[in-house]
């Protein structure tokens, strides 16, 4: 309920600053559509590489809309003053995730069948790739709400998010490209799902509480 | 530690207690064996020269900081106990507004009624009482500085906390937005509420149960 009011207050922030979630969205869409012209148009050589750099894009474009996720709301006393009240501090959080995920994540999923076909990826490779945005882009979101939350009192908050976040990325980076290479050469990859999801659920139980933790320091 | 135990809870005892508080910022002493009551019904207000301590006061009162020495009691009980109960009986408003600029006032109003329980009334009439009428669907980075003030403090006329904590609330406002404020501030505490104000404005309406607390600046 309280959640619902505010993931509104979210998504409705999110449609009056665009660039928020649109500047990682075409970031994603300028590095995928550089790699065909910087590295020749060649299918098999694109198709090698195209689970990488497909995930490293996400990385990334993700990585960018983190920075600026808690700052107005720092600023403004918004946190602190949810701090004091401490109630609503858990959905608050979790409205945050949440209109993350639909706000960079999302879009991703739905971008995927183009830079599959940028890429040259075939029929097979498209479904494990759409799989492992379906569960990894959720996971995305929630380290970058972690991360986010740990470094919005610093000033210059970017390099030190990356820093801290990346690493928390790279088995993530490893697992979904592993699972859309399989399946290219038409194996089966349902354990690297699996271990997406186990990675998804830990995630989900532990971030929330976790980045509340985070949000109680940084006022304290 | 516990130098001045506390009276049993009973309808008369107080409802904030801290005894000896200290608070040390950036090896400054800001204070030290602090003591003080809040009874229903009072105004407490904190006075003391710019960087005396006041906020950081307000911050340890609001269970937001730590002090670093002495303890604070809720109804008898240890505030560390009792966080939960008391901070649902709080409001607490900052240095900042805790205004989104992006938002209007009516959004930003709805935002805090889901946070903080604040009572289902007509957002439309207490803001056209604090004079913004014809403002209510405007993003507030609008607004002038008074004006987002006035929407920030629309959560006291809606609040059901019996307990106030406001820091500096009348910076920004004009005379007679002061003077609104006062009269809710004075509503309240007929109404058995208690507040905790700093503020270097006088206050102009006359606050029967008002006690003053200065801090003396320390170097």
């Amino acid at each position: 309920m309280v959640t619902g009011v505010f993931l509104q207050r979210e998504l409705r922030l999110l449609a009056r600053q665009k660039a928020d979630w649109l500047n990682p969205i075409l970031f994603f869409i300028i590095v995928l559509s550089l790699f065909p012209l910087g590295i020749g148009p060649e299918p098999n050589m694109l198709r090698i590489i195209a689970p990488g750099i497909v995930w490293i894009a996400a990385l990334l474009s993700v990585l960018l809309a983190a920075e600026r996720l808690f700052k107005d709301d720092y600023r403004n006393g918004v946190i602190e003053q949810l701090v004091a009240g401490r109630h609503s501090l858990l959905a608050f959080v979790l409205a945050k995730i949440v209109a993350n995920w639909l706000s960079t994540g999302l879009p991703l999923l739905f971008i995927s069948p183009v830079v599959a076909l940028l890429l040259g990826l075939e029929q097979a490779a498209l479904g494990a790739m759409a799989l492992t945005l379906l569960l990894g882009t959720p996971l995305l979101s929630l380290l970058s709400v972690l991360g986010s939350s740990l470094t919005m009192a610093a000033d210059k908050g970017g390099i030190l998010l990356a820093l801290l976040i990346l690493p928390l990325y790279i088995p993530l980076l490893i697992f979904a490209s592993s699972a859309i290479e399989a399946a290219s050469m038409g194996l089966g990859y349902q354990g690297q799902l699996a271990i997406l999801l186990a990675m998804l659920l830990l995630a989900l139980a532990l971030v929330p509480m976790a980045v509340t933790s985070a949000l109680r320091i940084n006022v304290s | 530690m516990n130098k001045t135990p506390p009276s049993p809870a009973s309808p008369n005892g107080p409802l904030l207690q801290g005894t000896d508080l200290s608070c040390i910022r950036q090896d400054r002493l800001l204070f030290a064996d602090l003591s003080l009551q809040l009874y229903p019904g009072q105004l407490l207000h904190v006075m003391g020269k710019n960087g005396a301590g006041k906020s950081s006061l307000l911050r340890i009162l609001a269970g937001l900081a730590q002090p670093d020495d002495g303890q604070l009691y809720y109804q008898a009980k240890l505030l560390q106990h009792s966080l939960p109960v008391y901070c649902g009986n709080l409001c607490y408003i900052g240095h900042h507004s805790g205004i989104h600029e992006q938002l209007t006032a009516l959004e930003n109003l709805a935002f805090w009624r889901a946070a903080s329980g604040l009572k289902l009334a007509d957002d439309w009439a207490v803001l056209a009482q604090l004079g913004l009428a014809g403002l209510e669907d405007v993003p507030c980075r609008m607004l002038s500085a008074g004006q987002q003030r006035r929407v920030s403090l629309a959560r006291l006329w809606l609040t059901p906390a019996q307990i106030w904590i406001l820091d500096e609330p009348f910076t920004a406002l004009d005379q007679s937005a002061i003077a609104l404020l006062q009269q809710q501030m004075l509503h309240h505490l007929s109404n058995n509420g208690a507040i905790i104000l700093t503020t270097h404005q006088r206050l102009t309406l006359h606050f029967p149960a008002l006690v003053q607390l200065e801090i003396a600046y320390r170097w």
